[in-house]
């Protein structure tokens, strides 16, 4: 693994501490097939994939922090980023869809026990359309970390659920979005999921002054996503 | 295998309840459509436990055979078909989807499925018959086709079954786009 030069600081917190074991969730829930490989023809189903549109998102569904009459508890921040297919042309137009902690690490969910407090101007669920360029953009609170098992010293850093539409139901996907300087990460069992540091690190969004918002009052963090799929390789480069 | 620089997938976890699903999510199909079928089963896992937590998403072609879909799914309107639904299990693992039967030339509804603890969406296909010239149900030995394919109801009225066993016997088939 060549060392990554823009990031020495995520890899000193690699380094400084065991990894801890990746959670791979409960194992009756992993197929013991392999999957099978299934190269789509032109006409499959899975090349295309769902369109949304003004009438699924309004504009007011992309700030997190006017949901409620009053403002939320936490660090104002926006969220932005471009989605792009595995050759870098945007994806335009695409539902962008979050849900995040509140200030306090604890979610609006009823199975959430965490005894942090809820907020009540705060429920950190948000949706967006891509624009033309593929940019997505949220404004929101920083999520708090918060224990995953009552029981046990296990934190989860904080972080923003993000579940992605591309060109190609293939490139359906689910992730999570980090925050840059977190010494939690190096103790994550799910970040540490991806087991591949290199890639790990594209979960981490960046502090981008250029992103903080004067009328909105928050702190910008970029995070730029790539959907892969074949949809990205068309065939004609040999993928079939 | 992915390429080199794509965004990793990870799990959907506990919590997506208060984000995801949607009011009307499952009902594909306009209201009172007279073509309208229902697809229903459980999500199990390898013991045989329905899985509670599970997110099913389908996308399939319009009735006419068009893959271009229609925005709308997520504030229906009652009368377009988007050919988009999502459906989350229910305390046990019972989900139902309501939508029109895919055209001939694309006879199955692609099918992702997101459950807590895995790190990848388990995509896979459910078809109502299984066509001679279809390559991967022929690929298949008949009993993993046979996971594919959703059993009309006995006794229900344009109902099929299909359940997503998520392990072990009668496994479902699940698809890897990125490998053939």
């Amino acid at each position: 693994m060549a060392a990554h030069p823009a990031a020495p600081e995520a890899l000193r917190e690699e380094t400084t501490s065991p990894a801890p074991e990746p959670y791979l969730g409960p194992a009756e829930r992993h197929p013991r097939q392999p999957p099978v490989p299934l190269a789509l023809s032109p006409g499959a189903v899975e090349l295309t994939g769902p369109v949304f549109g003004a009438a699924d998102v309004s504009p007011l569904d992309a700030d997190l922090t006017r949901q409620h009459p009053g403002e939320p508890i936490g660090e104002r921040i926006t969220v932005s980023g471009r989605v792009v297919d595995g050759r870098g042309r945007p994806v335009r137009g695409q539902l962008v869809e979050v849900w995040q902690a509140n200030a306090a690490g604890r979610y609006t969910h009823r199975l959430d026990r965490h005894p942090a407090p809820l907020d009540p101007n705060f429920t950190g669920t948000g949706r967006c359309l891509t624009d033309d360029e593929g940019r997505y953009r949220f404004t929101t609170i920083r999520p708090g970390a918060y224990p995953v098992f009552p029981d046990a010293n296990v934190w989860r850093p904080p972080h923003i659920h993000f579940s992605l539409f591309g060109t190609a139901f293939t490139q359906r996907l689910v992730t999570q979005m980090y925050f840059p300087g977190d010494p939690l990460l190096a103790h994550d069992g799910v970040w540490h999921a991806v087991t591949d540091p290199a890639a790990r690190r594209r979960l981490v969004a960046a502090y981008d002054p250029g992103l903080n918002d004067a009328a909105a009052s928050t702190l910008g963090y970029r995070w730029d996503i790539v959907l892969d799929g074949p949809a990205a390789v068309p065939s004609e480069e040999g993928r079939h | 295998m992915p390429s080199s620089h794509a965004t990793p997938s990870q799990t959907i976890g506990p919590y997506y309840g208060t984000a995801l699903p949607f009011p009307g999510g499952p009902d594909a199909a306009p209201a009172g459509h007279p073509d309208a079928i229902t697809v229903h089963g459980r999500v199990l896992d390898g013991e045989g436990v329905p899985v509670a937590d599970a997110l099913l998403e389908f996308w399939q072609a319009a009735p006419d055979g068009s893959l271009t879909g229609s925005p709308g799914s997520l504030r229906r309107d009652g009368a377009r078909f988007t050919g988009f639904a999502r459906v989350p299990t229910g305390g046990d693992g019972h989900y139902a989807l309501r939508t029109l039967p895919p055209p001939e030339e694309a006879p199955y509804l692609a099918l992702c499925v997101f459950v807590r603890g895995l790190s990848y969406g388990l995509f896979t296909r459910v078809y109502f018959r299984a066509p001679e010239s279809d390559a991967l149900l022929a690929a298949l030995p008949p009993e993993r086709r046979a996971t594919l394919l959703a059993a009309p109801d006995p006794g229900g009225h344009r109902s099929y079954r299909f359940d997503v066993r998520l392990r072990g016997a009668a496994e479902t088939v699940f698809l890897d786009f990125t490998a053939a």
